[in-house]
């Protein structure tokens, strides 16, 4: 338990995404199985034991703790099972090493709720303070130490030396605690057989157009919705929808995967609309509404009904159409509709434009709050995952831009925790007050970060906490790519990746934007 | 009924002596524990503390007007009977022992009860009125041994040869304790210390405290530092200062690092549980061993302290002073 613990300790603690990488490669290269499995099982959100209830664990310590100086360190600690884990009595403060991952998983799963807590206290006599947290944490349900699935993952492909992409085929083969991944991992067995199992392919990614023109004869067209970026994985009896970053969003979505039972893999733009939106695909706005949700409730789904508009067709059936030139996975996406619910699907329409400068007109034209520029595509490229030079371009619509006052500033995270990098700025009110209307904290060069950061600590007039409030005399030209109602913020207004565009050194506060005047560029 | 002893916000008043014991705010006459800056004030009239505790003061403040107390010594003011004795909390670190008409009061300061190679050990003194600290009064707070965590430092030096470990650590005490304890566990490289600490190091140095070789952190080049073990106080660590270092490992000495949360909020990657205050089952041994009559609990987690006592059929109350704790000491 103990080398389980110290990874745990290890993941919380470490911010960088890479030193958290190292940790799960490191424990997986280092720790016997089956102990290794149980782990990535717990790391990936597969271990699902749930033996015992908080409250179980509550009347657990007031049987050996005086129940005011409990109440007293839980108001202190914050998060019970730590208060827990610290407060146990126990004479030596050690981990005995009696207990290894893989028995306290096994002495967990065959236990009823009646008999949990002797088992429980048990065992906590055998471990020191980080590993009854651990053992708490496992109990309960839910590590919470802040990796996605993926980054797990990732950190088990790093350890062997696999391509992660490999291991995600694999993955929802196998269950905990993956003994046959980590032989062929090793090199030591075959490798497992996928079977019919749906599993998420990596997607092709764009790169930012730069070039002054493109030949339209060489690229096609197509609008870039603002959406989220889906893979539908059908196997003819199980249908799975998964985000950009390979989660299993399914959950999120029921009315799209009940929708879809053909033996396919698509790769769409994942979308709302509705007579609530007045019929058309919504601002991603209306679709944040749908996004991280366990479950969905059917007004959810009535108010803002999903689609899914498709760009690709990877697979069908035993066809991996992949290498195949865009044109020719076109035409069979195109054949492939025809079996598809409107109601639920459709496809993204090509442009057609006679040439650049006129494709150029479009995007410069188009008022569609759900369009966030123009895709061009190479005709003859095939999928290949990540970003490739010169196959699929990004082309954005121009940002919209607004002058604001920077008005506090926060500390960023990692190596940019000794620089405010983060600030919230506003805009004036008719009373000629300034009210927040966004946060940003990309945009600006190193040199630029300098500078920033400088200004608030010569500025600073407040503090609360970690905030430093700062003198109103700074203009910030923030771009954002839309910006939509919002009932959350003061103002009303919510920007959608707002960024710090340009300082605006020479412009004096009292002439930067109004909050009317940012509302009516509200789509 | 009105004690000898009065418990005021601003400070301990003992009435017979007119003196005043760690005011926070300027007093004629003042008994000083220890040199921390929520116990030790300048502008008094005049001070008694230890030698170590007056040479500290004027370090900071550059106080002059004071009266050097041996440790055990026994001195008079007005009726009372006045004697130091060691605390084990910082170098000059020391309880008041006060005694008036038949009855003893022993007023702890802040103490801790482990070993430190920088100051004298804890004195246990049975007394009728125990006053006491209460920073780390919550059963939660159970500091491991010292040896182990400074074991950990290491191992993370060793572990990442092309960075630093960069240690906040409180500039009076903390800082000395921890080099100290480095050298007592075979660490003989140099230490790299933050310019603020400087001052105060030679002043243990000049009081017999060898902390090895040591030099200044400032105007060197990043890989001057690489593999090595960088000391600053706490507010440096996510500022500006360290941007200098050779990509460090951030490490905090704190009895506070025991709670995750408060490790998160500092951006500690490293989090050392190495205390200068007692923890509960020091603080509540203590006051067993010294079995007063009454306990009086100063500044802290007071609440728990005196519900512990109470449960205990002992009796307790809370003073609340004001300006006490600095979360970054502890």
């Amino acid at each position: 338990m103990r080398s389980f613990s110290q990874l745990l300790d290890g993941l919380v603690y470490t911010r960088s995404r890479n030193g958290k990488l190292a940790l799960i490669a490191d424990y997986m290269r280092g720790t016997p199985d089956p102990d290794r499995g149980w782990a990535l099982a717990a790391l990936t959100g597969n271990l699902d034991l749930k033996a015992v209830k908080a409250s179980a664990i509550g009347d657990m310590i007031r049987a050996r703790v005086d129940p005011m100086l409990f109440e007293m360190s839980r108001d202190y600690v914050g998060d019970l099972a730590e208060t827990v884990a610290l407060l146990w009595p126990k004479g030596e403060e050690t981990d005995d090493g009696s207990l290894t991952l893989s028995t306290v998983v096994e002495r967990l799963h065959g236990l009823s709720r009646a008999e949990a807590p002797a088992a429980l206290a048990a065992m906590m006599d055998h471990l020191d303070a980080p590993g009854r947290f651990a053992l708490l944490k496992l109990a309960t349900g839910g590590l919470r130490v802040g990796i996605s699935a993926r980054l797990a993952r990732t950190g088990f492909a790093r350890a062997f030396s696999l391509d992660v992409d490999d291991v995600e085929q694999l993955w929802h083969v196998l269950q905990p605690p993956y003994t046959p991944l980590f032989h062929w991992a090793e090199g030591r067995a075959e490798r497992p057989d996928p079977g019919g199992m749906p599993f998420f392919r990596p997607f092709m990614l764009a790169h930012p157009l730069e070039a002054e023109s493109i030949d339209l004869n060489a690229y096609a067209a197509e609008w870039k919705w603002d959406g989220i970026r889906v893979q539908i994985v059908g196997t003819g009896r199980e249908t799975r929808l998964y985000s950009r970053a390979g989660d299993d969003i399914t959950g999120s979505f029921p009315d799209i995967a009940r929708a879809f039972s053909g033996d396919a893999v698509l790769d769409g733009e994942l979308l709302v609309k509705g007579d609530y939106q007045g019929g058309e695909a919504a601002s991603f706005n209306a679709l944040q509404q749908r996004l991280g949700r366990k479950a969905v409730s059917a007004k959810m789904m009535n108010d803002y009904p999903a689609f899914v508009r498709l760009y690709d067709l990877l697979l069908e059936g035993r066809d991996d159409l992949r290498p195949l030139p865009w044109t020719v996975r076109r035409d069979r996406l195109e054949t492939f509709m025809a079996q598809l619910d409107p109601e639920r699907f459709d496809i993204s329409a090509l442009i057609e434009a006679p040439g650049f400068d006129a494709l150029a007109d479009l995007r410069a034209g188009t008022r569609d709050a759900a369009i966030e520029g123009v895709m061009l595509k190479k005709r003859d490229s095939p999928y290949v995952a990540g970003r490739k030079a010169a196959l699929w371009y990004k082309w954005k619509r121009d940002p919209l831009t607004a002058d604001c006052v920077m008005m506090y500033a926060q500390r960023g995270h990692g190596k940019r925790s000794s620089y405010y990098s983060d600030y919230t700025f506003g805009c004036w009110t008719e009373e000629g007050e300034l009210l927040p209307v966004g946060k940003a904290y990309s945009g600006f060069t190193d040199e630029e970060l300098k500078w920033l950061d400088r200004f608030v600590r010569t500025n600073t007039v407040n503090r609360f906490g970690p905030v430093r409030e700062v003198e109103k005399s700074l203009v910030l030209e923030v771009a954002f790519d839309s910006i939509h109602d919002s009932k959350r913020h003061k103002s009303g207004l919510a920007m959608r990746f707002p960024r710090i565009a340009r300082i605006r050194r020479d412009k004096p506060a009292s002439e930067a934007d109004t909050v009317e005047g940012l509302r009516r560029l509200v789509s | 009924m009105s004690h000898w002893i009065e418990p005021h916000p601003t400070g301990i008043y003992v009435r017979p002596a007119d003196a005043w014991i760690d005011p926070s705010v300027p007093r004629e006459r003042a008994l000083v524990t220890h040199g921390h800056a929520d116990h030790a004030r300048g502008g008094h009239g005049r001070a008694w503390a230890t030698r170590e505790t007056l040479a500290i003061m004027a370090l900071r403040y550059g106080t002059a007007a004071g009266a050097a107390v041996g440790y055990g010594e026994d001195f008079r003011l007005g009726g009372v009977s006045i004697r130091y004795v060691p605390a084990g909390h910082v170098l000059g670190s020391a309880q008041i022992v006060l005694e008036h008409a038949g009855e003893r009061v022993v007023v702890t300061g802040d103490y801790k009860r482990r070993a430190d190679p920088t100051c004298l050990p804890f004195e246990p003194v049975p007394c009728d009125i125990f006053v006491t600290e209460a920073t780390f009064a919550l059963p939660v707070f159970r500091h491991p041994d010292t040896g182990s965590e400074i074991d950990r430092l290491l191992g993370a030096l060793h572990a990442n040869p092309d960075r630093c470990v960069l240690v906040g650590a409180y500039a009076l005490g903390k800082a000395q304790r921890l080099i100290a304890g480095l050298r007592a566990r075979g660490h003989h490289d140099a230490i790299y210390i933050h310019g603020a600490l400087e001052r105060m190091c030679a002043l243990y140095g000049s009081f017999g405290v060898e902390l090895g070789e040591l030099r200044l952190a400032t105007g060197l080049p990043a890989k001057a530092m690489r593999g090595a073990i960088v000391v600053a106080p706490p507010s440096a660590l996510n500022d500006r200062w360290s941007r200098r270092l050779p990509d460090p490992i951030t490490a905090m000495a704190s009895g506070w690092m025991r709670i995750r949360q408060r490790a998160r909020q500092r951006n500690v990657e490293l989090p050392l549980v190495i205390s200068d205050h007692a923890d509960w089952d020091e603080l509540t041994g203590t006051i067993r061993e010294v079995a007063p009559n009454e306990t009086w609990i100063t500044h802290g987690r007071d609440e728990a302290l005196a519900h512990w006592c109470m449960t205990h059929q002992m009796r307790a109350r809370a003073l609340a002073l004001v300006g006490r704790e600095d979360e970054d000491e502890g």
